[in-house]
C-alpha cells in the first residue's frame, strides 16, 4: 500500500496548498454540505437508527473476532459454488495473483467496478506494468481515469471537480481511451452522464474480464455484494466471461440476515438513498448465467495487524459509507489528496497508518490531521470512536518516531510544571512579570499560531493569586 | 451540598476573568462555591497530541482534589469531557499508576458550567442583564462530548436586553483543536476564518461560547484583523446584572489589565 504515498509531503504542507485553492475549496463546501444535509435528512427518517447503529457495531466486532472462523467457512462455501479463492498477505501478492489470473485468460484489456481494496494495493498501475489495461467504469473514476488524476473521495472520487471541468476532461481524453466525446458536448449533467454512458458501453460489451471489490461477503453461503447506483457494476459482474474480486478480510458477515443491517446502515449513511438502486449478489459460477470463471483474491495488507491493536481494531468494522468525509472540516479544506491514500477523510486518517504503518513523514502525519472535533464519530454508522483511535495513533507516533524530541521535552516540562500548584503560581508570576514583554509575533513552532492570529495578554494577575488575595482574607 | 470550582489551567492563567464571573454568578444563586487550591490542570493537551502517560499524574491529582465535594463546575466545556469522558479511560488503561474507582468516583460530578445551572441548579433566568447582540458557538466538546444541547442557549435567552442571533453553521468546529492550531495551522486558520465569516453574517457585536481555548483562537485571528467583534464566555454574560452592567464589581477585584 505504498503506491500513492512514496514521497509525498506531510498532510500539513499538501493541506495548506489546498486551502488557497478557491475552486477547490468552493467545490468541496458545495458537494461536502449537500451530501451531509441530504445524509442527515435520511438518517432521521429511521426511528431505529441508533439500535441499527449498535447492531451493525456488535455484528461487524464478533465477526472480526472470530475471523478466522469465518474466513475458512467463506473459502468452503465459494469453493464450493465453483469459485477459486486466493490468500494474498500484501498488496505485492494480491497484485501478482491478479496479474497472472488476468494473463492466463490471455486478454490484456480488464473492466473495473469501482473499488477501495484495489485502489489501496494500486492494482491499475500493476496491471499497467504487466501490459494490460484496466478501465475504470464508475462515473467519477471514469473522470479520474480520463484526467490522469487521482479520487479524493470514497464515494465519490472526483468531488473535486466541477461540471464544467468534467466537460473538459470529457473532451481532451474520451477519444484516447475509446470512443470519444459527442461533438458540442455541454457541461449539463445529463450531457456528460450520456457521453459517459456511450464511452462506456462499448467497454462493456467487449469486456472479456472484470475486477471488482465487493461491500461483503456472506460466509454461509460463499456470496459476495456489490452495491451501487449507475448499474455499470451489473454489467462488470454479469457480462465478461471471468470475474476477478479482491476483497479485504475484514468484509465477511456471517449470514445474509446480518446484510439486513448494513443494508439499511450503508445507503442512508453514504448516498443518503433509502435503499441503493443496484445490489448485486453472486454465488460462485452458475452455468449458462454470469462469468464462467470466479476468483476471489482475499486481502490482509496490515488488516490482521490491525485487528491484534485493542484500539485501533474497530477501524475494521468501516463499511466504506464515506459519511465521516462529508462532515469533517479538515477533509472539506484539505481535500481528499493531502490524505495520499486511498483513504482519505477520518476514516483514511485513522486506517492508513494502521494499514501502512507510520514509517513515512505523510503517514505520521495523518494522526494529527483532526482538530477532534467528533463530527465524525457522531455520523459514522458503526459507531468507529475516530478521536479516540487518532488520539491512541498520536501515541505511537510519539513513541516510535525521532522527529518529536523537542515537543516530548516541551510536553514533559509542561506536567512538570502542571502537576504542582506551587510551580504552576510561580510560572503564572513569572509571565505575569514579564506581560509587557512578550512579543507580538512569536518565534519557532509559536509562529504558526503568531502568523494568523494574535497572542492573548498575560493578565497581571491569575485566578488563583486573585482568590488568594481577595477571598481567602475574607473568610 | 459541597459545591467546588474547576477554573482549568487555561483560564487561571490567561482569562481570571471567567473564574471571577463564576465565582460572582454562582454565589448570587445561592452557591457557596470553593476554589480547592491544589487543583492545576485536566491534562488536556498531553493527552490529546499523544502523551497519555504525561497526563497520568494529572488524572490522580484531580481526583484527589475534587474528591470530597458533591459537584465540580468547569467554566469550560473540553476540559469538563475531559474529566468525565476521558479521565476514566486513562485510569483503566494507566497499568495500576492511576486508580480507576476513585477516578470514576469523581468524574460523574463534573459538569460544564450550563449543565450545572440548568440540572443541577434548576435554573434558566440567571437574573442576568446583557443589552447587546450576541450570537453564540456551541464549541465541539460541549455539542459532541458532553452533549450540553439548548442549555447554553436557553440561558442566554433569559438574559435581559440580549437580542441572541443564530450562528449559520454553528455545529462546524473553529478550528482550534489544541496542537492541531499549530499542527495544521492552515487548515485551522482556514475553519477559523469560515467560522469569524459566518459570525459577522449574523451582525452580532459579541461572539459567545463556554470554552475559554476555542475563544482565544477565534479571539486572537478577531484582532489581528481589527474586527469589531469581540469574543466573551458565557459565564462572563450571565454574570452581569443592571446593577453591574460591566461586571466592574467583580472584573475590578483583580489589578486591572493592560
Amino acid at each position: 500500500m505504498s503506491v500513492v504515498s512514496l514521497g509525498m509531503p506531510a498532510f500539513p504542507t499538501t493541506a495548506e496548498s489546498a486551502t488557497r485553492d478557491a475552486q477547490l475549496r468552493h467545490n468541496l463546501r458545495n458537494a461536502t454540505h449537500t451530501i451531509r444535509d441530504k445524509r442527515a435528512h435520511a438518517v432521521a427518517e429511521l426511528a431505529d437508527w441508533a439500535e441499527l447503529r449498535a447492531a451493525g457495531a456488535a455484528i461487524k466486532d464478533r465477526t472480526l473476532r472470530h475471523l478466522d472462523h469465518y474466513l475458512v467457512e467463506l473459502e468452503i462455501a465459494v469453493t464450493r459454488a465453483g469459485g477459486q479463492v486466493h490468500w494474498a498477505s500484501d498488496a505485492a501478492e494480491a497484485n501478482r495473483i491478479v496479474t497472472e489470473l488476468v494473463r492466463a485468460t490471455g486478454e490484456t484489456d480488464v473492466v473495473k467496478v469501482k473499488s477501495m481494496a484495489t485502489q489501496e494495493i494500486g492494482l491499475n498501475e500493476a496491471l499497467a506494468d504487466a501490459g494490460i489495461t484496466a478501465y475504470e467504469t464508475d462515473l467519477a473514476e471514469l473522470i479520474v481515469q480520463l484526467g490522469d488524476d487521482r479520487p479524493s473521495h470514497i464515494l465519490v472520487p472526483a468531488i473535486h471537480r466541477n461540471r464544467a471541468e468534467i466537460r473538459d476532461i470529457f473532451r481532451q481524453a474520451m477519444g484516447r481511451w475509446g470512443r470519444p466525446a459527442p461533438e458540442g458536448l455541454t457541461d449539463r449533467p445529463g450531457d456528460l452522464a450520456e457521453a459517459a454512458r456511450l464511452h462506456l458501453r462499448e467497454r462493456f460489451l467487449t469486456a472479456k474480464v472484470a475486477v471488482s471489490g465487493a461491500n461483503f461477503m456472506v460466509a454461509e453461503t460463499g456470496t459476495l455484494v456489490v452495491v451501487e447506483s449507475e448499474g455499470n457494476g451489473r454489467m462488470c459482474l454479469t457480462l465478461p466471461e471471468t470475474l476477478i474480486s479482491v476483497v479485504g478480510i475484514e468484509k465477511v458477515v456471517p449470514t445474509w440476515q446480518d446484510l439486513e443491517v448494513y443494508l439499511q446502515l450503508l445507503p442512508r449513511s453514504s448516498t443518503a438513498e433509502r435503499m441503493n438502486p443496484y445490489t448485486s449478489t453472486w454465488t460462485g459460477c452458475t452455468e449458462g448465467d454470469g462469468p464462467r470463471q470466479f476468483h476471489l483474491v482475499l486481502l490482509d495488507n496490515g488488516r490482521t495487524a490491525t485487528l491484534a491493536d485493542e484500539v485501533g481494531r474497530q477501524a475494521l468494522r468501516c463499511i466504506r459509507c464515506s459519511a465521516c468525509l462529508n462532515v469533517c472540516p479538515v477533509y472539506e479544506r484539505a481535500g481528499g489528496h493531502a490524505y495520499g491514500s486511498a483513504y482519505p477523510g477520518p476514516i483514511g486518517a485513522i486506517l492508513t497508518p494502521q494499514l501502512r504503518g507510520i514509517a513515512s513523514a505523510l503517514d505520521a502525519s495523518l494522526p494529527y490531521a483532526s482538530s477532534l472535533c467528533g463530527a465524525c464519530y457522531e455520523v459514522c454508522p458503526v459507531a468507529i470512536d475516530i478521536p479516540e483511535v487518532l488520539v491512541h495513533l498520536r501515541e505511537r507516533v510519539v513513541e516510535r518516531s525521532r522527529g518529536h524530541l523537542g515537543e516530548r521535552a516541551a510536553m514533559r516540562a509542561a506536567r512538570w510544571v502542571l502537576q504542582d500548584p506551587d510551580r504552576l503560581r510561580r510560572a503564572q508570576r513569572m509571565a505575569a512579570r514579564t506581560r509587557r514583554l512578550h512579543p507580538k509575533r512569536l518565534p519557532g513552532p509559536g509562529a504558526a499560531w503568531t502568523d494568523t492570529r494574535d497572542t492573548p495578554q498575560v493578565p497581571a494577575e491569575s485566578f488563583r493569586d486573585w482568590w488568594r488575595r481577595t477571598q481567602e482574607e475574607e473568610r | 451540598m459541597r459545591v467546588a470550582l474547576f477554573v482549568t489551567c487555561v483560564n487561571d492563567t490567561l482569562y481570571p476573568r471567567t473564574g471571577q464571573a463564576t465565582v460572582t454568578l454562582l454565589r448570587r444563586l445561592g452557591v457557596d462555591v470553593e476554589f480547592p487550591s491544589q487543583q492545576t490542570c485536566c491534562g488536556q493537551m498531553h493527552y490529546n497530541t499523544g502523551y497519555r502517560h504525561q497526563a497520568e499524574p494529572l488524572v490522580r491529582d484531580f481526583a484527589e482534589t475534587f474528591a470530597d465535594y458533591d459537584a465540580v463546575v468547569a467554566p469550560s466545556g473540553s476540559c469538563a469531557g475531559m474529566v468525565r469522558d476521558i479521565h476514566p479511560r486513562v485510569a483503566r488503561r494507566s497499568s495500576g499508576r492511576v486508580d480507576p474507582e476513585r477516578v470514576d468516583a469523581v468524574a460523574p460530578k463534573v459538569y460544564e458550567l450550563s449543565e450545572f445551572l440548568v440540572d443541577v441548579l434548576g435554573v434558566t433566568d440567571v437574573g442576568a442583564y446583557f443589552p447587546h447582540r450576541v450570537t453564540y458557538h456551541p464549541t465541539c466538546h460541549s455539542l459532541r462530548l458532553l452533549k450540553v444541547g439548548d442549555r447554553p442557549t436557553r440561558l442566554l435567552r433569559a438574559v435581559r436586553g440580549l437580542d441572541l442571533v443564530e450562528l449559520p453553521g454553528a455545529d462546524e468546529c473553529c478550528g482550534f483543536g489544541g496542537t492541531f492550531a499549530l499542527k495544521n495551522s492552515a487548515v485551522s486558520a482556514a475553519m477559523c476564518s469560515d467560522k469569524l465569516r459566518h459570525a459577522a453574517d449574523t451582525g452580532a457585536e459579541v461572539l459567545c461560547a463556554a470554552d475559554n481555548s476555542c475563544l482565544m483562537h477565534l479571539d486572537g485571528a478577531l484582532r489581528r484583523q481589527h474586527s469589531g467583534v469581540r469574543t466573551l464566555h458565557l459565564a462572563e454574560i450571565l454574570a452581569r446584572t443592571e446593577d453591574d452592567p460591566h461586571g466592574t464589581s467583580w472584573s475590578r477585584a483583580t489589578r486591572s489589565l493592560a
